[in-house]
């Protein structure tokens, strides 16, 4: 990463866990734990039914090792607050209450599924009634499509943050840039929350990135930028938190670059050897789940007990989602022809 | 009936739709301050202010992006896009977005979004400012696409689009902006989807697309006097297409043209042809006959793009030869 200068970025790192009890709630530190165990159980169970089982096919792209961002931003806002996402998108439907079984049976691509099967991976994450409104399959699209929300939210005078997820291969984009423009031109009510795990596909940042970081690029657009820990769950959540305060009071975007690193693959097939074993090592080493479930054993919040038990219950919540997923069927083809057009 | 131009009409749909729901809003390069690059927006800045009526950067998948968005979220956008030779720059939002957004979550999303854009064949505006690539949104099941081809049409159709709930590609005709014609000042709306039969006849079914509307109105005028009776029918929204209209006309004439302004290959009237030997092929009388551009871009010298487009010559010799061949 030598081309890219993190210095002179405001770096928001985690909270020492002393200060967990002020600046959330323990309910709250469990929920944020909880969902974290979820996004992990749920896709190393996906993982198992493509690779070992066989039983789930297509691309699926796995969020492993990126679980505190979707869920840090969404315990700092508020239910209402859209989400547009991409096709790495379990994490961030789980984070927003999107039902595990419908989100399963989306992935096998039954009727009972958040889109009926017509979605699968990519775009199992919408979901109206948990205000995720988009999932987007193409890089960079969803930017505009999150401006044009946040247009609408802003002329309704409604107090919403639009939040909007992508990866660092999107801000090569044209979508990005021609988006990043008219936010800040119209101070758009937009969270742009970008997981930079350092990959586009398989190729490293440095190699399809040109100037010093990202933040310099939003910095030319006018949009304020926070390097965030991407790995550490309570720094995600202290940066949105503030963003969004300042989103909703002064309505101007804010752009949040959170680093982080996937545990696997581009998809689900890919054994990313593309990576430097050392480079593998030291990210591993961050693991989010565990960091914050040892600042939380530390902090006298959770002991092991609670924590084993939370890990049985969701485990047995992702097996009745794959039994959920199996046992329902697959929407009758002649239906398709309804949701062409309203 | 009173006159107005087929821009003027299309002024007074988005005028009329702002001021009976204040959900429409209207967005594009240069449609505020500047009025629009061919005055359809002018005014509206005005009457309705800098909220409602947006410039925006020259950012057309920005734009079209935007658009879907704001529609997602219950606003009903109607987005310009300067020139057909533009919307591959939104290609993206407008196909793979916009249009798939229903059918993949399973109806839960709608995207109430119109997109203008017009073709300017016929104004010498060269290879890249006079493309016609209506036939490309043949295969954008989602979308539906629009051509109104008169001052009546343009009207009623935009309104038609504005309270649709799916995403409509408008295309405006250039050449047509300064085309006066009746337009009643009472509202009406003309519905999507459905063909219009312009003038009826017994001898041939003439399809026109948009601009070869008129072309065909005035070639049938000419042949009538000849003793010839042409049906023209213009289908108005090109996809989801009324081929019903179509083989209707078609299974009483016997005979078929097809004109249309993009090239030959893979062109709409290659599509209307196929639809028609597919389904109504026992009832031809003669081989059915395309009027399209040539396999060319377009050319710039005004002499090389008038050779270069179908008119009403062109469809007179088409209908005579068609009539005489069999």
């Amino acid at each position: 990463m030598s081309s890219h200068n993190f210095d002179k970025i405001p770096y928001i790192k985690g909270p020492d866990y002393t200060e967990y009890g002020s600046l959330a709630s323990r309910d709250k530190l469990l929920w944020i734990l909880r969902k974290m165990l979820e996004m992990r159980i749920f896709e190393e169970k996906v993982e198992e039914l493509f690779l070992v089982e066989g039983s789930l096919i297509g691309p699926s792209h796995l969020y492993l090792g990126e679980e505190a961002i979707a869920t840090g931003v969404a315990a700092a806002l508020r239910d209402d607050d859209p989400f547009v996402t991409t096709y790495r998108c379990h994490g961030h439907a789980l984070a927003k209450g999107v039902r595990m079984d419908m989100l399963m049976a989306e992935l096998f691509g039954k009727e009972t599924g958040t889109c009926k099967g017509l979605g699968g991976s990519m775009h199992a994450a919408i979901c109206l009634e948990r205000n995720v409104i988009y999932a987007t399959a193409i890089v960079g699209s969803g930017i505009p499509i999150a401006a044009g929300a946040a247009l609408a939210v802003k002329m309704k005078n409604e107090d919403k943050v639009v939040t909007t997820f992508f990866g660092d291969g999107a801000t090569n984009t044209g979508a990005f840039h021609e988006a990043m423009n008219i936010i800040s031109l119209w101070k758009l009510p937009v969270l742009l929350v970008c997981e930079n795990n350092l990959y586009g596909m398989g190729t490293h940042l440095t190699r399809a990135f040109a100037g010093e970081n990202i933040a310099a690029r939003t910095s030319c657009y006018g949009i304020k930028s926070y390097m965030v820990d991407g790995n550490d769950v309570m720094a995600v959540y202290k940066a949105t938190l503030e963003a969004s305060k300042h989103i909703r009071r002064e309505r101007v975007p804010v752009f949040l670059e959170c680093r982080t690193y996937r545990m696997k693959g581009h998809g689900v097939y890919d054994k990313a050897e593309y990576r430097p074993k050392e480079e593998v090592e030291v990210w591993l080493k961050r693991d989010p789940i565990e960091m914050f479930y040892k600042n939380l054993l530390k902090a006298g919040l959770i002991n092991e007990e609670d924590f084993k038990r939370m890990n049985t219950e969701v485990r047995l919540e992702v097996n009745r989602a794959v039994e959920f997923a199996k046992g329902s069927r697959v929407l009758d083809f002649s239906k398709l022809y309804e949701f062409v057009y309203v | 009936m009173r006159e107005i131009t087929y821009a003027e009409a299309l002024r007074e749909a988005l005028r009329e739709e702002m001021l009976r729901d204040e959900r429409v809003i209207v967005l594009g390069e240069d449609v505020g301050v500047f009025g629009g690059a061919y005055k359809v927006t002018e005014g509206l800045l005005k009457e309705f202010g800098p909220e409602r009526v947006r410039d925006t950067p020259i950012s057309e998948a920005a734009i079209a992006g935007v658009a879907i968005g704001a529609a997602l979220m219950g606003l009903r956008p109607v987005a310009e896009i300067m020139y057909f030779d533009f919307i591959p720059i939104c290609m993206d939002q407008l196909v793979t977005q916009a249009a798939k957004m229903r059918f993949m979550s399973a109806g839960q999303l709608k995207v109430p979004m119109v997109l203008r854009t017009q073709y300017s064949l016929g104004r010498v505006h060269g290879a890249q400012h006079s493309q016609f690539l209506g036939a490309w949104f043949l295969q954008v099941p989602g979308l539906i696409t629009v051509m109104p081809s008169t001052p009546y049409d343009a009207k009623g159709l935009l309104k038609s689009a504005i309270r649709n709930d799916n995403p409509v590609l408008f295309v405006e005709t250039g050449v047509l902006y300064r085309w006066k014609a009746p337009v009643p000042e009472e509202e009406y709306v003309i519905p999507l989807r459905r063909a219009d039969v312009k003038r009826k006849g017994r001898d041939v079914t003439l399809v026109a697309i948009a601009r070869l509307v008129r072309e065909a109105l005035s070639a049938a005028e000419e042949l009538s006097a000849k003793g010839v009776e042409v049906e023209v029918i213009d289908p108005r929204t090109i996809y989801p297409m009324d081929f019903q209209t179509i083989l209707d006309s078609v299974k009483r004439t016997g005979r078929l043209i097809v004109a249309e302004d993009s090239v030959k290959t893979g062109g709409i009237a290659a599509e209307i042809v196929a639809r028609v030997i597919e389904e109504a092929f026992d009832y031809l009388d003669a081989p059915p006959v395309r009027l399209n551009c040539p396999d060319l871009p377009v050319p710039f010298s005004q002499k090389l793009e008038q050779e270069y487009m179908p008119d009403k010559e062109d469809v007179v010799k088409a209908v005579l030869g068609l009539l005489g061949g069999s």
